[in-house]
């Protein structure tokens, strides 16, 4: 793409009646950069998309790409390309045809729509499909029309509404490197919106974690998983173990390790680690506090499960080649590596 | 503006439809005689001992198709999906063929059918049940087919079956209890449509209320212009009780109310 | 083997039986006995039955019920499709939607005579509204006696052909995905282009179809004419009365099968057509 361009959406805010679906919300895309927008359902992400697309009107609050102010564009003049989350091709339109439907509505001729659509369907890998109509389509291929649709027009920026969450798991996947690899060749400026985590680190340059209407983080995936700025976003991104700690001056200790913590963390006192499996370890160990409750088998890797002798359920991640040394009922000691964790407020621990 | 142009569409639809059924109102409580307001024409709803008896034939009617249309169609349709599979689109067919074909025509070539009937069962006008119960099977199967759809109807029975129940026990105490928004829908339109069928009823010489009607139409209006109305009301409340009372199944249920019918109007 | 899955095919199907014997006897025989008693009269094939329908008093009674079909399918499609749209826009679950819905339902499949007295009322020589003409301007609403002829039946058949296209449009209404509209937005349609590229070829299918039922709905119904024609025959189903009630009896009750057939053959050539042309796109608008 000759001139990716910048997004940005500044202080949006939305009110439906007595429900506030974003709040202050802001974001700045960099040009040709892929940016996520990751949360559970209600948290305004599809809306923000939604206004920026101009299928909706915020309260309040500014939307500029390039630098201009989109506010008083129609939506059918902004010029971005679409993907919705399913039933978006039109029915009586061939693939063909769907494609070149964007170029049909600009005015321009037959023949250059007709190939500049081969072009698009070409790029997705769609080419042979081409007068096929929709209800002959996989879903897969369905999105990949889509794709194909909105990239014909050459929009300035890229626009994905769920795009996979109507799919089967191996077509998304498989659909997900691809509309990444397709982005990254053209390398248009786009907003993904999914309430996939895993989803969302995979594809991102950029991942911005949302809930509530308003944006907790906007970090590269690695950033977001290793330090999480907020609870939510620790919680919400990867899985946890919620293990008591102690917070000094030093850092926190945790079932008797020390622990480096993170910013935002409870300044001192007691509190609750969110320490991820993969930094916790299982030793075999006859003196051992801790048993194992069960070890679930997950390929590359397993997840081996233990009980702390005051009850606390403790998940570790382990190589399924070390994982398989451990049976239920095996008494083991846990510790945890200083890799910094966010601890939040919570109940004292009896003893660390 | 287009909700000003909304507005004045809704009022001008509003005016059409209602206005008849004001008119009716009006005239049916016209006091030709003496001027002024007056309930005889209602009166006679019941005074009037043709008419009453017309009415009762036709209830009695309403409530034996239903009957038979639910001993019938019921069974039916749940045997067909579970273990009369190859019969399905020709009962599909069959239920349906009723649009096609005209209530007079059927009337037309019913005589000589009828003449063993009433040879069978004597003169009654009852005897239109069977008919009647012909004349609904569009809509009851829609209706009943539409909740049918929405349940896992072979394996409730499966279930049933396996925890011992007989054919009888699984239709009547698992399968009906579920798909009971149908089978309301589809009671409710088909006595709404026995409670308007005249062509059948007048052309093969029976007694029923809307033939009643016309036949009193010329010597009394009120009185049949009351009775109108009254079959208009009792028709609207009873679809909208079956609306209120299946809420939650609306779109099934409004699927079956569409019969995509040519000779849908059952005159 | 064969032998034993039909014999268990027999044996499965013998719940059906009843079924299949209501809808023989009261259904396909009367039907067929029809068809059989048009073609065929005093045991051999019989085509004066047929040429009957070729008399004046036949054709013009034929042309007239085409006249009135059409007319009536035309304007209930016009009109009913407005209706229709007016009440896609209200929200699902609103009382004034479900109210309105319900009376398109009674009024279109069984009101039958029920409206033929609501316009006698109305604009009938003793109506409402011919009344309250009369005494405001002193013209006779109701003077040539037009309700109980062709333009009378045309505003009363309105009267139930409307509300019949609004329950079989509006699913086809609905069916119009808000995505299909907002992703033509995103490709930069405008209202009008919306409309010409994607609404209309959408629903267009759907609304000759919608017609199509509606001139078969016309063309078959009885008992609203009945009630307001008591004399004389001026449509195909009226005609089909006099032929069975005439006091002249011989000779007539084979044109009543002959005029029956008519109207099979018509009814089911336009429903042939209306399978045809719903087919392929009804399932766009699921």
């Amino acid at each position: 793409m000759s001139n990716p361009v910048a997004v940005d959406l500044e202080n949006l805010t939305r009110v439906y009646g007595t429900v506030k679906a974003l709040d202050g919300f802001s974001l700045h895309i960099e040009p040709g950069e892929l940016v996520a927008l990751l949360g559970p359902s209600g948290c305004g992400k599809t809306t923000a998309m939604r206004i920026l697309a101009g299928l909706d009107e915020a309260t309040s609050g500014t939307v500029r790409v390039d630098g201009r102010d989109l506010g008083a564009v129609p939506a059918n003049k902004r010029d971005m390309g679409m993907v919705f989350q399913a039933y978006s091709l039109f029915p009586h339109l061939n693939v063909l045809d769907n494609v070149a439907f964007g170029l049909k509505m600009r005015g321009v001729g037959r023949a250059e729509r007709q190939a500049r659509a081969d072009e698009m369907l070409e790029l997705v890998g769609l080419a042979a499909h081409r007068h096929k109509y929709v209800d002959e389509l996989s879903g897969g291929q369905q999105q990949r029309v889509a794709l194909a649709r909105a990239l014909a027009i050459r929009p300035r920026v890229l626009l994905l509404d769920e795009p996979l969450s109507a799919l089967d798991a191996k077509v998304r996947a498989q659909l997900r490197d691809e509309i990444r690899r397709v982005q990254l060749e053209i390398g248009i400026t786009t907003l993904f919106v999914t309430h996939d985590q895993e989803e969302a680190l995979a594809v991102a340059d950029r991942v911005g974690v949302m809930n509530a209407g308003r944006l907790e983080q906007l970090a590269a995936p690695a950033e977001l998983y290793a330090r999480p700025a907020t609870p939510f976003v620790a919680e919400f991104v990867g899985l946890s173990n919620r293990l008591p700690a102690l917070v000094n001056g030093a850092g926190a200790r945790v079932l008797g390790c020390a622990v480096p913590t993170l910013p935002g963390s409870v300044p001192s006192g007691a509190g609750l680690a969110l320490v991820r499996p993969e930094a916790v370890v299982v030793k075999a160990d006859e003196q051992g506090a801790a048993t194992v409750t069960s070890v679930m088998f997950l390929g590359p890797n397993s997840r081996v499960y233990a009980r702390l002798a005051d009850g606390t359920q403790v998940q570790a991640q382990l190589a399924s080649a070390e994982a398989r040394a451990f049976r239920p009922g095996d008494p083991v000691s846990i510790a945890i590596e200083p890799v910094p964790v966010l601890v939040v407020p919570g109940p004292a621990p009896a003893r660390t | 503006m287009t909700r000003v142009l909304r507005a004045v569409l809704w009022l001008v639809f509003g005016l059409f439809f209602l206005f008849p059924l004001y008119a009716m109102a009006d005239f049916a409580t016209r006091d030709l005689v003496h001027g002024g307001r007056t309930l005889r024409a209602w009166q006679n709803l019941v005074a009037d001992d043709a008419l009453f008896r017309a009415i009762l034939v036709s209830l009695g009617l309403a409530v034996l198709t239903v009957a038979a249309m639910l001993a019938v169609l019921v069974p039916t349709m749940i045997w067909v999906r579970l273990r009369a599979g190859w019969a399905r689109n020709l009962v599909e067919f069959l239920c349906l063929l009723p649009l096609t074909i005209p209530a007079l025509v059927i009337v037309v070539g019913l005589r000589n059918v009828y003449l063993w009937v009433t040879y069978l069962l004597g003169e009654s006008p009852l005897t239109l049940t069977f008919v009647y119960t012909v004349l609904v099977l569009p809509f009851a199967y829609r209706a009943i087919d539409a909740a049918l759809g929405a349940i896992d109807l072979r394996t409730l029975a499966e279930a049933a079956r396996s925890l011992g129940a007989g054919w009888i026990t699984t239709i009547f105490r698992v399968i009906v209890p579920n798909i009971w928004s149908g089978i309301l829908s589809a009671a409710f339109i088909s006595i709404a449509v026995v409670l308007g069928e005249y062509t059948i009823a007048s052309l093969s010489g029976y007694q029923t209320l809307p033939v009643q009607i016309v036949l009193i139409g010329k010597s009394d209006g009120p009185t049949s212009v009351a009775a109108s109305l009254a079959t208009l009301l009792f028709g609207f409340v009873l679809l909208m009780i079956l609306a209120l009372v299946t809420r939650r199944r609306r779109r099934t249920v409004a699927a079956a109310t569409v019969p995509t019918t040519p000779t849908g109007v059952r005159t | 083997m064969a032998g034993r899955s039909v014999g268990r095919r027999l044996a499965d199907g013998a719940p059906l039986l009843p079924f299949f014997a209501l809808v023989v006897i009261f259904l396909l025989i009367p039907t067929g006995t029809v068809v059989v008693n048009a073609l065929f009269a005093d045991g051999g094939f019989s085509p004066a039955r047929l040429g009957a329908l070729f008399s004046s008093t036949a054709l013009t009674a034929l042309w007239r019920s085409v006249l009135l079909s059409g007319a009536t399918a035309l304007i209930g499609a016009v009109f009913g499709a407005v209706l229709a749209w007016l009440i896609a826009a209200r929200p699902p679950e609103s009382m004034v939607r479900r109210g309105v819905l319900a009376l398109c339902s009674v009024l279109a499949q069984f009101g039958g005579v029920a409206l033929a007295f609501a316009f006698l009322a109305t604009v009938g020589l003793n109506g409402v509204l011919t009344l309250w003409v009369q005494q405001l301007t002193g013209f006779n609403l109701a003077g040539s006696g037009w309700l109980y002829a062709l333009p009378g039946l045309i505003l009363v058949y309105s009267y139930f052909q409307i509300p019949l296209m609004v329950i079989v449009f509006l699913p086809a209404l609905e069916g119009l995905r808000r995505q299909w509209r907002e992703a033509a937005v995103s490709l930069g349609a405008s209202g009008r282009q919306y409309w010409r590229e994607v609404a209309v070829p959408l629903l267009g299918p759907a609304f000759l179809g919608s017609v199509l039922l509606l001139f078969a709905n016309a063309f078959a119904a009885y008992a609203t004419a009945a009630a307001l024609v008591s004399q004389g025959s001026p449509i195909v189903p009226l005609l089909i009365r006099t032929a069975l009630t005439s006091e002249v009896v011989l000779g007539q009750s084979g044109f009543a099968y002959a005029l029956a057939l008519e109207m099979i053959v018509v009814v089911a050539v336009v429903m042939v057509a209306y399978n045809a042309l719903v087919r392929r796109t009804a399932r766009w608008l699921r």
